[in-house]
């Protein structure tokens, strides 16, 4: 068998435009594929895709394939797992990255089983070993509570990248690449099932990964009710309300507010944690964020260790003069 | 409705991270002491999936698990949450396997049971959280899968199965058997009762080996992972945390507005 070579990242295109999960991939891919020297291909699938997959070249693709199919969300799993393995097969890459996305959470996992290789999936890191020249994968393990570097002993090493891990690739249009669409063509026994319907819940106000500013809650705050003082400080202050697992737990709010591990991935540049315990689950989802605020009546509360400011007290006596004060500087 | 879940014992994972410990020269996890191992929460969850499906259905719960000694205790939990039978499957062969060999001894064991129309595994375990072992089950049995439900009926064609996506769901339809991997947005899984866990004690929980079940030991144990662990550490994150005093909590509050206000943060 010939030898698998070059990098290829999965992109994603979302609504006819590319997702920010791809510029993250290929930035990834291109540091690694200036390690091991060699190159770097963009796989995209949709439908009218030649100028998202140009994109991708002036993202530092140094080859862009694109196959044709329906948008992931508008279609069963198997086909992407059937498409992208095809591809693989075809194309022998030595290192294949998918996000830690709908997409690529649930390909990787079969792409690795047909492709007779393993994947580590939630990667917040991606290098090679100068001396092994093979792709050390770095990924939180145990909640959070440690991190573990994994290698792959089969071909190709496929790793999921969890989003806002790595720094996205700036374009330069002036690159120039081809761009080779695959014909794939999936056998129908490879399609087990229909997809019946997608919903998408519409988010009121600003999505909880766009915000700058997010004021986040969890069991400490002791009810619904509580999460009204959290609202009206991140609407002064231009952001949004999060949650931990135990609220929505709880039945409080819902868990599509959830922050952690198995819930959104954050990095605003003001995370206030109010009656957060501080778990490493939760850390997973806000560890990013420029800067942590910590308001906790418990002082061994884990996250005080993980912030930049704290206050050892009642969120309900501290709220309403911090609130006040912010609402006074701001307008000064 | 015959359905199989797969469960597996963990280190509890709300222990507070100061108890936790790694071993970097060994690249493990030292155990911490007095805190018992737990059933998985994704995996009770699972088991919680298939109470509520037996309970509209009809039908058999069957637990499966891998491990040595004291794995039986995550096949009892599941028992005395309502399950009806268990194996464990456990063998010095298995020692050191991927998710990839645990998924064929896995599948090897739904086989020798024979007659099932769902296979339920947790999205991932708590520990290792690699989230791979119930898609591969599917592809090792040729099954249909769905991995992240939130919710699953059965219909005239099968199984209509809720995947979580970030921003909703998907809903699909998909022929049984079948492989469905559970979120935790099912819900919270049901305590044991208390009679639950008296008929659970009392059981015996048969043991498996690789023989028993037709496993080929070349594709099992340490020799046969795909991957290997490179290093194990215990990430160092801390901030360094500027504690804001005052004389009454309103005080420190605008103390803090006015720090984070210097800070350029607000």
């Amino acid at each position: 068998m010939a030898e698998n070579k070059g990098i290829l990242i999965c992109g994603e295109v979302v609504d006819g435009k590319l997702a920010a999960i791809t510029a993250e991939l290929l930035g990834a891919g291109k540091k690694l594929s200036a390690e091991l020297e060699q190159p770097l291909g963009a796989l995209l699938i949709g439908k009218d895709i030649e100028e998202v997959a140009q994109e991708t070249i002036g993202l530092g693709a140094d080859r862009a394939y694109t196959i044709d199919g329906p948008a992931f969300l508008d279609s069963l799993p198997d086909l992407y797992v059937a498409l992208i393995a095809a591809a693989c097969e075809k194309l022998q890459p030595s290192v294949v990255i998918l996000g830690q996305t709908d997409m690529g959470r649930d390909v990787a996992p079969r792409l690795a089983a047909k492709l007779k290789t393993t994947a580590v999936l939630d990667c917040v890191g991606l290098e090679i070993d100068p001396e092994t020249r093979a792709l050390l994968q770095t990924r939180p393990v145990y909640g959070g509570n440690a991190t573990a570097v994994w290698v792959t002993e089969s071909q190709p090493q496929i790793a999921t990248l969890r989003p806002r891990s790595v720094m996205a690739a700036e374009s330069d249009t002036s690159r120039t690449g081809e761009i080779e669409p695959l014909p794939i063509v999936v056998e129908d026994s490879a399609i087990k099932g229909k997809l019946v319907e997608t919903v998408k819940t519409e988010v009121e106000g600003i999505k909880l990964e766009d915000a700058k500013v997010i004021v986040a809650g969890g069991g400490g705050i002791g009810g619904p009710e509580g999460f009204e003082k959290l609202r009206e400080l991140a609407s002064l202050l231009g952001g949004t309300v999060g949650v931990t697992r135990v609220p929505c737990d709880e039945g409080w709010l819902p868990l599509t507010m959830e922050i952690g591990q198995t819930g959104r991935i954050v990095g605003p540049d003001l995370y206030i944690a109010v009656g957060i315990s501080g778990a490493p689950q939760h850390m997973a989802g806000c560890s990013g964020s420029k800067c942590i605020v910590t308001i906790n009546k418990d002082p061994d509360a884990n996250l005080f260790k993980e912030s930049n400011f704290g206050i050892v007290g009642d969120y309900k006596q501290v709220m309403p003069a911090f609130i006040e004060k912010c609402r006074e500087l701001l307008s000064s | 409705m015959n359905i199989i879940v797969c469960v597996k014992q963990v280190l509890d994972p709300d222990i507070p991270p100061a108890k936790f410990k790694v071993d970097s020269a060994s690249k493990q996890v030292v155990p911490p002491e007095g805190i018992p191992p737990v059933i998985n929460p994704y995996d009770a969850q699972a088991v919680e999936l298939a109470l509520r499906l037996k309970e509209k259905q009809g039908g058999k719960i069957t637990v499966l698990t891998v491990g040595s000694d004291g794995a039986d205790k995550a096949v009892k939990y599941a028992i005395s949450m309502g399950a009806d039978d268990g194996f464990v499957l456990s063998d010095e062969v298995f020692e050191g396997s991927d998710s990839f060999s645990m998924a064929y001894i896995l599948s090897k064991a739904v086989e020798k049971i024979g007659e099932y129309d769902l296979v339920l595994c947790g999205r991932q375990a708590a520990d290792w959280d690699e989230g791979l072992v119930g898609s591969i089950i599917a592809e090792s049995l040729g099954t249909s899968l769905v991995t992240l439900a939130e919710d699953a009926e059965v219909v005239d064609e099968g199984l209509k199965v809720k995947r979580v996506t970030l921003d909703g769901y998907q809903a699909f339809i998909v022929p049984t058997p079948a492989v469905v991997t559970v979120s935790n947005e099912v819900g919270q899984a049901r305590l044991p009762s208390g009679l639950g866990i008296i008929s659970a004690a009392r059981r015996q929980i048969p043991v498996w080996k690789a023989a028993d079940t037709g496993i080929d030991p070349s594709l099992v144990g340490s020799a046969a992972a795909r991957r290997k662990l490179f290093a194990l550490s215990v990430p160092a994150r801390e901030r360094k945390c500027e504690i804001i005093e005052g004389e009454t909590p309103a005080e420190a509050a605008t103390k803090l507005a006015e720090r984070l206000r210097e800070a350029g943060a607000i």
